[in-house]
């Protein structure tokens, strides 16, 4: 009823021992699905929890410790301030407010712009050409991100493509600074939205868009009534990637956001010289992110990731 | 921007370190003494057999061995020469040198000023035999005994060559053509969006040094030792900056196409950013203000952990030697620190655009230092700033 | 649902002008590398090929190419058997504790490059450096690795659920054994999913920069972070501005392949 992990030394064909020790093997492990259950999960869990996991609660632990100020040697000395000041250095609350809202900003243009992008790659253009577009989607996510930014710093800075392209209407591009960043994220993480929403799209039956239209409903009434709840999960799963990933960047904003700092911008500049302090700050993307998780679970998001 | 390469080091140091942390911080954290007491190392007296192989961490553009490209290369006569296989690493900042350096799998660091105490006062850094540096005797003497390479007459390093932090401004912009670093402070308002600043708590020393010469109430005397009142000045004085600087430059690529295009029209720059600028048309002028200026002076320190000494004062030799100076000086686009190499340059007008023997325009410049408690002025009955504490100034600065 | 022609013109207005976005910023890295100037600026004063040439000689980016496709291949080889293996326990088993193990398989991509990044740094030193290892490529493998199973567990997991086990019930009433189910049943049905999830995980390895800063040793330099180190510097920006066309041209490559080794790949992929 079922299966192993795919090591090719399993295929009785191909392996040195005789086939009744492997068949016997096989047997235990049919008659004994924990055996077989803990098999399976035994070196992912060690890799995961014991690895993963474990180094980040050893170094959340360190965000209660403190630094030698000439050395910036960590000293293990317990201590709430590092956490503490995160509520209260006004200039650590602005900037986290500042993060969560870019990444909240960088969710809605992505999903947004995804919807109608999906819908024609989806629904309205050729099924012929369909797999193409997604080919198409999926393309800038082989260029290189740092490449992509920088594209982006010359499409912006003064002069540049968005000037070029806006002057005739009277407009010049935002400049570097927020709007810079938020533009910039948005394009990098779009195809992570496109994708989960084009496959629901995609997988949407035919007949329930019929059968909404045959009871009278209009396209307008059918896409909020049918197809909206239906992709809602997608748009979760993809948003699951645009929210943390922008949350956690530190490099786009330092390239195209002028003077604008994100809470990784301040992880990074401590690691060096404070890396309790790092520690704390880097707290705060984790717990958000956890949170935003748990709350995408209950959608159903994780599931359709 | 600077995304350092081997945070590894910090974060092993942090950790490693945390339970003897004490114990290493050496002379700097000394009571009542007057200035740095660094720990009581030696240096050679003679040099041995060369041990085969050299540890470096530099700056990038300071160690190449042609794999970038083939025509630039120093590593590889070194190598031929000495028979010292040379394994570099590049840092992306001071900090990041001075946790590689406490690994003590390096042999040799081409540390900046902010860095060079810390290294010293740790004991990470050993004294420099300048005897057995033969071409050390053609090093420019105002390089020499510096405070940032020196303590109490004892040399810690060879010096490498040095640049300053220059006003830079678009000459179709910026009218009438500023004299002062009010420009970018008091006056910045007037470029509002388009004033840069280079992207470093260090920068911190330039508002000191500007306030030194207009706010003399202050008593400023080193941009490098701020007490408490002196320090809150200048972070005032670069938050009322911020609402006019448009980006914050760390890289010169960066800088270079922000004026080209525009977006940045005045602020600080280096010398070799200003020749790139305006060889690629930008309408840029680069000058030392009234006030004077900033600067940095980068030194080759060697590990008092070193594993191959002899290899190391070999490359300190080397590097400094008129031949290869010229040519790293070039590439990196700095002062070269032999006088000698002038004469060895491709561009023979090279050393006169980067004043490298000009007294008198060196005599401006406020070397970067690295603060710390006891005040580097000489000052005993205040305590100053130390850098953990800029650092943080920093962060709220840029908010 | 049938839309109205206005509709549908807009539809293919507004997907036009979206491809559009996506495309020209690419456009614009394969224009800068032809670009004269060694700074960025728009538009280009010229167009050389010269920068070509030079990068053709620049043994440090293909050096740096080497390492991440290494890197790329032990990470997708490590998250290939570990994704599987997950993928198996959650869509075959009912085990307590099967929701939090999907959750956490996620944490390693969503939570930020730069916090994994120290975490994993500091527990390598701790644990490797007594034992007198130090950082190298090896440690950035095991940093990929880590992120890279969610991508394969997403592909496998799905495929999984959309085919029951009865195929394999139907092997082994048959009389194939366990091992034999699965190679001759549940192999071929999850092949295209373990392809698609391995090439989005080479994908992600070899575009990664955050992790593998922190975890790369002296000397291990990926892609990404040769050209993070050389983008900044005149004399080898105009050789990254290539480099960066080239990987352009070849993203193309992973694409091809996926399209002729699996049809349904490129469309049944998760990210």
């Amino acid at each position: 009823m079922t299966a192993t992990a795919p090591a090719p030394q399993a295929d009785p064909a191909a392996g040195p021992r005789p086939p009744g020790a492997v068949r016997r093997l096989a047997g235990a492990l049919h008659r004994r699905p924990r055996l077989r259950l803990s098999l399976l999960l035994a070196a992912p869990l060690l890799w995961l929890a014991v690895l993963y996991l474990g180094s980040l609660a050893v170094l959340f632990v360190s965000a209660f410790w403190t630094t030698n100020s000439f050395t910036s040697q960590v000293v293990k000395v317990w201590s709430t301030d590092n956490v503490r000041a995160l509520f209260t250095t006004p200039v650590y609350r602005e900037v986290i407010v500042r993060s969560v809202a870019v990444a909240l900003a960088v969710t809605v243009l992505c999903a947004v712009i995804a919807f109608p992008l999906a819908f024609f790659t989806a629904r309205v253009a050729r099924p012929r050409w369909r797999p193409l577009l997604v080919v198409a989607i999926l393309t800038p996510l082989w260029a290189s991100y740092l490449v992509k930014v920088y594209a982006w710093r010359l499409i912006l800075s003064e002069g540049g493509l968005a000037d070029w392209m806006l002057r005739p209407f009277g407009l010049s591009g935002p400049g570097f600074g927020l709007p810079a960043a938020v533009l910039t994220l948005t394009y990098l993480w779009l195809p992570y939205m496109i994708l989960p929403v084009h496959t629901a799209l995609e997988q949407l039956p035919a007949g329930l868009l019929d059968a909404s239209a045959d009871l009278g409903a209009r396209p307008g009434r059918t896409f909020r009534s049918v197809v909206l709840p239906l992709v809602l999960p997608s748009v979760a799963a993809g948003s699951v990637f645009t929210f943390s990933l922008s949350l956690g960047d530190y490099i786009t904003v330092q390239i195209v956001g002028g003077k604008t700092q994100l809470i990784g911008n301040l992880v990074y500049s401590n690691i060096e010289l404070n890396l309790p302090m790092a520690a704390a700050l880097g707290l705060v993307p984790v717990v958000v992110i956890v949170l935003y998780l748990l709350a995408m679970r209950r959608t159903g998001a994780l599931s359709s990731l | 921007m600077r995304l350092t390469r081997s945070i590894r080091a910090a974060v092993a140091a942090a950790l490693l370190l945390a339970a003897t942390a004490c114990g290493s911080s050496g002379g700097g954290g000394g009571s009542a003494s007057t200035g740095l007491n660094p720990p009581d190392l030696k240096a050679p007296t003679k040099l041995g057999k060369p041990e085969g192989q050299v540890n470096l961490i530099a700056w990038a553009g300071y160690v190449e061995d042609g794999s970038n490209d083939p025509k630039v290369d120093w590593v590889s006569d070194f190598e031929k020469q000495t028979g010292c296989q040379v394994r570099s690493k590049v840092a992306a900042s001071s900090d990041e040198m001075v946790k590689l350096m406490k690994t003590g799998e390096y042999d040799a660091v081409s540390a900046s000023g902010d860095a060079s105490l810390r290294l010293i006062a740790s004991g990470d850094a050993a004294p420099v035999n300048t005897d057995l540096v033969p071409n050390y005797k053609d090093v420019f003497p105002d390089l020499k005994m510096q405070p940032w390479n020196s303590v109490k007459g004892t040399a810690y390093g060879i010096p490498h060559g040095r640049g300053a932090n220059l006003l830079m401004y678009n000459t179709a912009k910026v009218k009438p053509a500023p004299t002062s670093w009010s420009a970018v402070f008091d006056g910045a308002s007037a470029y509002k969006g388009h004033v840069t600043a280079y992207d470093s708590p260090i920068y911190i020393a330039d508002a000191a040094l500007y306030l030194k010469a207009t706010k003399p109430e202050l008593k400023i005397k080193d941009p490098y030792a701020l007490d408490q009142k002196q320090f809150d000045a200048a972070v005032d004085l670069l938050k009322q900056q911020n609402k006019n600087v448009g980006e914050y430059w760390s890289d010169y690529l960066k800088e270079v196409s922000a004026f080209k295009s525009g977006d940045s029209v005045i602020g600080t720059t280096w010398q070799v950013i200003a020749n790139l600028a305006a060889s690629e048309g930008a309408k840029v002028k680069a000058f030392v203000p009234k006030e004077g200026s900033t600067g940095w002076s980068d030194t080759w320190m060697v590990s008092a952990k070193a594993k191959h000494p002899t290899c190391a004062y070999k490359w300190l030799d080397w590097i400094v030697s008129p031949k290869v100076n010229a040519q790293v000086a070039e590439y990196f686009g700095e002062a070269p620190a032999n006088a000698k190499a002038c004469e060895q340059t491709s561009d023979k007008s090279f050393c006169a655009t980067y004043h490298a023997g000009d007294t008198a325009y060196w005599k401006r410049i406020a070397f970067w230092n690295t603060p710390i408690e006891q005040c580097l002025d000489g000052r005993t009955d205040v305590k100053c700033v130390p850098y953990a504490k800029w650092v943080q100034a920093w962060t709220e600065i840029k908010g | 649902m049938q839309l109205s022609r206005g509709a549908r013109i807009a539809l293919r207005l507004a997907a036009a002008v979206g491809f559009a976005v996506i495309y020209v910023p690419l456009l614009l890295v394969l224009v800068n590398s032809l670009n004269p100037d060694r700074s960025a600026s728009w538009p280009p004063p010229g167009l050389t090929g010269h920068w070509w040439a030079v990068a053709w000689h620049n043994s440090g980016a293909r050096g740096a190419l080497w390492t991440s496709v290494r890197a790329g291949l032990g990470a997708t080889a490590i998250a290939l058997v570990l994704g599987t293996l997950i993928a198996f326990a959650v869509a075959r088993h009912r085990f307590f504790g099967r929701g939090t193990v999907s959750f956490v398989v996620v944490l390693p991509i969503a939570l930020p490059g730069i916090v994994t990044g120290i975490a994993l740094n500091s527990a390598f030193s701790t644990v490797l450096e007594p034992l007198g290892v130090g950082l190298g490529l090896f440690t950035v493998v095991v940093g990929h690795a880590t992120f890279c199973i969610v991508v394969v567990f997403n592909n496998v997991v799905a495929r999984l659920r959309r085919t029951s086990g009865s195929y394999e019930e139907a092997a082994m009433d048959l009389g194939a054994h366990t091992f034999r189910a699965f190679a001759d049943v549940t192999f071929p049905l999850v092949r295209s999913a373990l392809f698609a999830g391995g090439l989005l995980a080479f994908a992600l390895s070899f575009d990664e920069i955050v992790v593998t800063t922190f975890t790369a040793g002296p000397g291990v330099e990926t892609l990404p972070i040769w050209i993070f180190d050389n983008m900044t510097r005149p004399q080898q920006a105009p050789v990254v501005n290539v480099v960066a066309a080239v990987l352009v041209l070849l993203s193309v490559v992973p694409i091809y392949l996926a399209q002729r080794l699996s049809a349904d790949t490129a469309s049944g992929s998760r990210v």
